[in-house]
């Protein structure tokens, strides 16, 4: 973050008597739109997610006909290029743009999937962990160290293997794989929080259990859980098609963008661009991703933002 | 320091137990008679069927299983592999050197430029050195490495033909093994010529494998001494009248790098993950592309076995490096 544009100048002159209440969400829109990266990458992801929603009227062809005059048909700017192919065609004559118009929808509802299956039961296990502790606690947190001892990708494979190759199935692996690290982080949370003045408080007033953890504890925990969900968004894209790359995710002919890096594998000689075009789209939907993930994580760490 | 080994020690019993549960867990998981998936498309006679049951223990009740498989583990039998009917445990040492020499490369790599590029992003912060280090190594962190990995073949093995398209060493190259690595053995052989072979081989997947270890320690460098430059002690040294170049790397590195170790340990595990596909990729006979062939194979014996022993040496790796924090931060020792 460059430290001349300080859009925190406004909030200084407050008295020290403590942040109001909905401040602290606006200051952080703040910081977060001060990040050039942060911005661009939002952005990107926009364009992404409308691309991906009007896959159908962006399209220029249909992601799975197969022209059979134009195979292999390099991209329009080259020699023997056509200009009904932006990006060229593949093997069987399908149009790669088209095809990674489509695959938008796949990843992006990877990424989503994912986050909100890993971030669900993450908090879901999580919660109940740190605020129980005891014996629930040891006993849910060494399955997560279990959970971790595994190389993600290999527990992510031997998963899919298990329950057969497929983008649902490989979404489900992915989601166990992540989940852990939402569930020692709101667990951490809970444990710095719950002995607090405000939850004692909440609980003298007569606060059941389940309120106290969701309604009281969980909110003052979101920030590096929202860190943890980009993160984990822009890893199930990667390993999703890291899958799809090992035949254990989305089968052909789905236009998702691993599974095309792995049909164009063989035409790695002769035909280059079938074999970069995916990889640049993957890259820069991670990327971008991963720069809103910057951007949020530098909001949410007032250590940082200071310096 | 005795005190706190043990107590390390202890606390990745529970963790060992889980993983050969999982482990124990994982074939019986699978959908369908294990025998019959076993024996394959061609099928399996009554008889021989109840007599393979008995003979794996599959007609036992599941605690007898589980305890007759960790006895079976702690007696060195980790299985036996469907299709070459070796010991699992055999075919994991065969190929857990290729393994280790392109992941040893890898982290070396990682770690020499990460940690570089990071002190120098944190020096001269703000600068376009820092802006562009950072930049790269955001790109890196977001690769996907079996794309990354086929861009460079298109580029060096392909269109420039420096460097082979895959493989550990020329198939014209012969002696003996020793150790296991091809850059020690091939020295030891006396054979220049193969010792180069392996270096041609080596470069691509170390490249591909390093990445995103290499991106993680830079920006976790960086910030690390971004921290640390900030601390009391630092103004203190400066207000002495110490040079920079003396702040920076007498007093500031060595605090700084104390959390770099936890990230380096760390990227084990994530190195085990890219091996698969580098592996795969390149050819590379080590444990990555034998899990995964495994894997397409259906040899699910080797998938356990390999489960079981991979994930063993991720946690010896973690305690080590559990270990060696507590050596070089006398602060973690005495909680």
């Amino acid at each position: 973050m460059s430290a001349t544009d300080d859009p925190h100048l406004g909030t200084a002159e407050q008295e020290p008597l403590g942040p109001p209440p909905i401040a602290p969400w606006r200051e952080s829109w703040h910081y977060f739109l001060a990040n050039r990266g942060a911005v661009i990458g939002l952005v990107v992801l926009a364009l992404l997610v409308l691309t991906a929603i009007f896959a159908p009227l962006l399209a220029p062809h249909d992601p799975t006909m197969q022209y059979r005059d134009a195979l292999l048909v390099p991209p329009a700017w080259l020699e023997r290029g056509r200009p009904e192919f932006l990006l060229g065609t593949d093997a069987l004559g399908r149009d790669i743009l088209s095809r990674l118009i489509f695959g938008a929808r796949f990843s992006l509802v990877i990424g989503l999937v994912v986050v909100a299956l890993a971030l669900v039961s993450g908090i879901f296990v999580g919660l109940i962990a740190g605020y129980f502790g005891g014996w629930i606690d040891s006993a849910i947190m060494r399955v997560m160290d279990i959970i971790l001892a595994f190389p993600s990708l290999l527990l992510a494979l031997v998963l899919v293997a298990i329950i057969g190759p497929g983008l649902f199935n490989a979404m489900l692996a992915i989601a166990v794989v992540l989940q852990p690290h939402f569930a020692r982080l709101t667990r951490g949370a809970v444990i710095a929080e719950k002995n607090r003045e405000y939850v004692t408080a909440a609980r003298v007033a007569g606060a059941s259990n389940l309120r106290l953890m969701v309604r009281t504890i969980l909110p003052n925990c979101l920030g590096p859980l929202i860190v943890q969900a980009t993160l984990s968004f822009s890893n199930a894209i990667l390993d999703a098609a890291a899958l799809g790359f090992l035949g254990m995710g989305a089968q052909p002919p789905t236009p998702e963008w691993g599974t095309m890096l792995a049909e164009a594998r063989e035409f790695i000689t002769s035909a280059w661009w079938v074999v970069t075009m995916p990889g640049i789209a993957i890259l820069i939907t991670v990327l971008a991703v991963n720069l809103i993930g910057d951007g949020l994580r530098d909001t949410f760490d007032p250590k940082l933002r200071r310096s | 320091m005795v005190r706190f080994i043990l107590n390390r020690l202890l606390l990745i019993v529970p963790t060992f137990i889980g993983i050969t549960l999982v482990a124990f867990i994982f074939i019986r998981l699978l959908p369908g008679d294990p025998v019959i998936l076993m024996a394959g498309e061609r099928g399996v006679s009554a008889e021989r069927h109840a007599e393979l049951m008995a003979q794996f223990g599959f007609d036992q009740p599941l605690w007898k299983q589980y305890v007759d498989y960790v006895s079976g583990l702690l007696h060195g039998n980790f299985g036996y592999s469907y299709s070459t009917k070796k010991p699992v445990l055999s075919e994991f040492m065969a190929r857990f050197p290729a393994t280790l020499e392109l992941g040893l490369c890898a982290i070396v790599l990682a770690s020499v430029l990460g940690i570089a590029a990071g002190i120098l992003a944190a020096i001269r912060r703000g600068s376009w050195i820092d802006q562009v280090t950072m930049g790269t190594a955001l790109v890196g962190y977001s690769m996907p490495i079996f794309w990354w990995a086929l861009l460079l073949i298109i580029l060096f093995s392909t269109k420039l033909g420096w460097t082979p398209v895959s493989g550990r060493i020329a198939l014209t190259q012969f002696f003996p093994s020793v150790t296991g690595f091809m850059l020690i053995d091939s020295l030891l052989a006396g054979k220049p010529a193969a010792f180069w072979s392996a270096v041609q081989h080596l470069i691509l997947p170390t490249i591909v494998l390093a990445t995103i270890p290499l991106a993680v320690i830079a920006r976790q460098t960086r910030s690390a001494m971004l921290e640390v430059l900030g601390e009391v002690y630092i103004m203190t040294a400066k207000s002495k009248g110490l040079t920079p170049r003396r702040v920076i790397w007498l007093h500031a590195l060595r605090n700084a790098l104390i959390p770099v170790v936890t990230t380096i340990g760390l990227q084990v595990s994530v190195l085990i993950g890219g091996a698969i596909l580098t592996e795969t990729i390149f050819s590379w006979p080590g444990i990555g592309k034998w899990m995964i062939d495994s894997i397409s194979r259906r040899d699910y014996q080797v998938v356990q076995g390999g489960l079981l022993l991979i994930a063993a040496v991720v946690m010896f790796v973690n305690l080590t490096v559990d270990l060696l924090y507590g050596l070089i931060n006398p602060r973690v020792r005495y909680r």
